[in-house]
């Protein structure tokens, strides 16, 4: 498979401080679109400069397409990388127009050149706006334009920084899937950060889990969702259970019965198992539980459980059935659990 | 006009330094360092050789500087810094409360008539004090049906400080202005919520916030009546400056560099206190504007003390100096025997402050660059040490300057080119400032998009950087052309044989006491001054 992106041992240390990425290591296949996830300053934005060449590697190697543009000997400056960069803050340049800003990377005022910018106008549709000044914009077509921008010299790869935080939450869902459109229509590869898990799972092909300058993980979203390499991953990622266990290979004894595991463990572990994995039913099949709460959310409900013991769960079941407060119900594991041993790993 | 533009920036709160790191491989920096390093070196040269010059005197040196006449020189000048910085900030407070935090009527016409203050030099307001306030002057005439007789003699201390405090309160006015705009309303608010009445507020809670203002504002008040040669000249109170300008101009380089070198050391002693007092007060820091609208406070019948209060001021700081100007006009009775075409004077002052602004602005674009970017300890002193001629009173560098060439290079004394690096050397640190200031103000993102696009560091900053800067840039040009046209012991000193501009004209006339021969040049450097301040003003106005 061909690789737009490759590093090696990536890290970055400002003046002998902690260093801010440590040992990174990642492949974006062509085509691909990966996310670094992970909570704020932990590093993501640091390696997406690094990337562009906005900061220069304390050790480690970069490889953007065929080029090597860092490595120990050697720094190609971000101009010569062939990588598009979409900003947080969009960085518009405020005394240029629309199309100005388009053409800004292309060269010269050639027939091509227009006819590039006519064709980012309309692929990001904003080609009425094109005499329009950046400011005159709402925050969405200012994130078209930057996307429009950094696309329109056919960069190797893009990389885009928290390029929906500026957005309203309602406007967010759509920017998010029109950008995901526009990059699967160019086909571009694009390197993505942010801090919003949501946004990393529906959007990746694949994620990279960044905590304090280290890659914890990088897998499809489904298996960083279903099977966290480890207690750090699975805390940050969606909402889960995490119940004391004693592992006897790919069984465990726990609060809620014995439970299947994903990996074999032994001894004592911590079981994850996430909200939609519990059965919640009125039919007697598992342990008996009490309804303590319950937020309903249209096309999904969460429940807050309380087992006899006192063991506080939190379940998510679709809509049929209608559960209230006081509510006496059973619950069962429909999945395999993933245990965590006494050092924080699922896997065997 | 901004607080930025008047405060030298290592008096300005600091800015946290978000862009330091982001910058760091941006712009051609050996080139830039290079280029400063040749601007520092021609900024330092003559005044390395001042103060070489100075401590070679040796024992002379210090016998002759202890003479009784020279210690009071420094009794002098201590005293006019002291008397003038307290009355100028008695004047500049209150004023700047009124035209920002109150319902004083026409605040906005107060504020610019106050700021006009700063476009008439110092020497001009000097020349019209001693006519107006003088003896047989025209506040005399006014005062005659009442029986006053004769006036007490303007000259000396009281006219020094007095021509200095209506010159320099704009100091204090602008900085304390600016920040009982931005200070923060909801500390006030909290102030009042606790049981603080009106007053109690203003001494307690805005007071203490408006001090590094103050200070900083006093500070340039202090430095320029220091430095400040035309009012203490005209006035004939020996100051520091007036000393050193004699010893010069009869070619006693020695004695002259000996007084320079102890000016330099109080002029240094001023910053370290000044350093010393906002290290303390640094958590007082004039936040980031306020959201609110600050609600203004009624003077109710108040209103009546404080708009004969603004009268008097603008009156005696802008209309005295105008009248007396505009009656020297009317009645230019006794002609000049020198008689030297306007056209000419206008000619010569402002192609030589318009090349001098140019010049300027080029040394300080690499240097604000420099500035930016703090990263390195090189980098720092460059800059600290192109800030020099900021603290050096014109007289000094024109002094060094003079040395220098009549000893090294004889070819540059007295021409155009030395007059130029003089006026440079100066006013070089307004220039660092503004540029500085502006390029602080663009997003370090919009570089790096446009080097993500394919551009090289330099065509970055020749595409987006620059364009983007050059509103700032060129309010700092036209900073340094307001002053430079202002210009007078600089100009006295290097200027070549028979080149006169509106300063020097002023001077001469004054000095062979053919006062009506002042108005037309007096007038004319108000105009063009007064232009430049709009230019700097509309500035501001289009940046909020």
């Amino acid at each position: 498979m061909e690789l737009s992106l490759h590093t090696e041992n990536l890290t970055k240390r400002y003046n002998g401080e902690q260093p801010a990425v440590e040992d990174v290591s990642l492949q974006l296949r062509t085509g691909e679109f990966l996310t670094i996830l992970g909570p704020s300053g932990g590093g993501k934005t640091t390696t997406l400069r690094l990337l562009a060449g906005f900061e220069r590697p304390s050790s480690g190697l970069i490889q953007i397409g065929e080029a090597i543009v860092a490595d120990d000997s050697h720094f190609t400056p971000p101009e010569k990388r062939r990588v598009g960069m979409v900003f947080q803050d969009y960085a518009l340049f405020p005394h240029l127009n629309v199309a100005e800003n388009i053409a800004f990377g292309l060269s010269g005022h050639s027939k091509d050149s227009r006819m590039q910018v006519q064709r980012m106008l309309s692929l990001v549709g904003l080609t009425l706006f094109a005499d329009r000044m950046p400011h005159e914009l709402s925050g969405g077509q200012q994130q078209r334009v930057a996307l429009a921008r950094a696309l329109a010299p056919n960069p190797d790869i893009l990389l885009l920084d928290e390029p929906f935080s500026n957005l309203d939450t309602g406007l967010r869902a759509q920017v998010r899937s029109d950008v995901r459109n526009i990059l699967l229509e160019t086909e571009t590869s694009a390197v993505f950060v942010t801090h919003d898990q949501n946004e990393a799972l529906s959007l990746s092909d694949e994620i990279a889990v960044i905590f304090e300058g280290k890659l914890l993980q990088v897998a499809t979203p489904h298996i960083i969702y279903n099977r966290p390499i480890n207690s750090q991953v699975a805390h940050f990622i969606g909402e889960a259970n995490f119940l004391p266990g004693e592992a006897q290979g790919l069984t465990a004894t726990s609060p809620i019965g014995r439970v299947k595991l994903f990996h074999p463990k032994r001894g004592p572990v911590q079981l994850m198992i996430r909200p939609e994995a519990l059965h919640v039913n009125f039919a007697e099949e598992g342990l008996a539980a009490s309804v303590l709460w319950r937020e309903f959310y249209g096309h999904y409900q969460r429940l807050g459980l309380a087992l006899e013991d006192g063991t506080e769960l939190i379940a998510r079941t679709g809509v049929d059935r209608f559960f209230q407060r006081g509510d006496r119900t059973w619950v069962s594991l429909a999945l395999p659990a993933l245990a965590f041993d006494a050092n924080g790993e699922s896997e065997p | 006009m901004q607080v930025s533009q008047i405060i030298p920036p290592q008096l300005r709160p600091q800015r946290g330094h978000q862009s330091a790191i982001s910058r760091m491989h941006l712009g051609n920096r050996q080139l830039a360092q290079a280029v400063s390093l040749a601007v520092v070196a021609i900024v330092m040269t003559p005044i390395a050789f001042v103060i070489i010059r100075a401590f070679g005197a040796g024992q002379e040196g210090i016998d002759y500087l202890l003479k009784a006449r020279n210690l009071q020189i420094v009794a002098n000048s201590l005293a006019l810094m002291l008397a003038t910085t307290i009355l100028a900030s008695a004047i500049g407070i209150p004023f700047a409360w009124l035209t920002s935090r109150s319902d004083l009527p026409w605040r906005r016409v107060w504020l610019v008539l106050g700021l006009l203050a700063m476009v008439v030099p110092s020497y001009l307001t000097a020349v019209t004090f001693t006519e107006a306030f003088g003896p047989k002057g025209m506040l005399q005439a006014l005062l005659e049906p009442l029986g006053v007789e004769r006036l007490p003699n303007i000259k000396g201390f009281f006219g020094a400080t007095l021509t200095l405090t209506v010159v320099t309160f704009p100091y204090i006015l602008l900085p304390v202005r600016a920040a009982l705009l931005h200070s923060d309303r909801s500390l006030e608010e909290a102030g009042q919520s606790l049981g603080l009445d009106r007053w109690q507020v203003f001494r307690r809670v805005t007071l203490p916030q408006l001090r590094p203002a103050l200070t900083a504002g006093m500070l340039m008040t202090a430095l320029y009546c220091l430095s400040d040669f035309g009012a203490v000249a005209v006035m004939r109170f020996n100051a520091f400056t007036r000393a050193i300008f004699v010893q010069t101009e009869s070619y006693r380089m020695d004695k002259a560099s000996v007084l320079a070198l102890v000016l330099i050391g109080l002029t240094l002693m001023l910053l370290l206190v000044h350093s010393h007092m906002q290290h303390r007060g640094r958590h007082y820091r004039i936040g980031t504007g306020a959201a609110r609208e600050l609600q203004r406070v009624s003077l109710g019948v108040w209103r009546f003390p404080a708009l004969l209060f603004c009268f008097c001021v603008v009156f005696v700081s802008v209309a005295v100096p105008l009248l007396v100007l505009l009656s020297w006009l009317i009645g230019r009775s006794i002609s000049n025997p020198v008689n030297v075409p306007i056209s000419e004077l206008l000619q010569n002052t402002v192609a030589v402050s318009a090349v001098a602004a140019l010049v300027v602005t080029m040394a300080a674009m690499p240097l604000a660059l420099l500035a930016m970017r703090k990263d390195s300890r090189v980098n720092r002193w460059l800059v600290n040490l192109a800030y020099t001629g900021n603290v050096l009173p014109g007289i000094v560098i024109a002094l060094a300057l003079v040395f220098f060439a009549s000893q090294n290079l004889l070819s540059l004394y007295q021409t155009l080119p030395l007059l130029i690096v003089g006026y440079a050397i100066r006013y070089l640190p307004f220039s660092i400032s503004a540029t500085q200031s502006a390029l602080e103000q663009i997003n370090p993102r919009y570089e790096e998009a446009a080097r993500s696009l394919g551009l090289s560091a330099g065509e970055a900053l020749i595409r987006i950087t620059v364009p983007l800067a050059r509103g700032g840039i060129l309010a700092g040009s036209a900073l340094v052309f307001l002053n430079v046209m202002k210009e007078l012991p600089t100009t006295l000193i290097l200027r070549p044989i028979g080149f006169r501009t509106f300063a020097t004209r002023i001077w001469s006339a004054y000095d062979e006491a053919f006062l009506s021969s002042i108005a037309l040049p007096g007038f004319a450097l108000i105009v063009v001054s007064a232009v430049a301040l709009a230019i700097i003003l509309r500035r501001e106005d289009t940046a909020h």
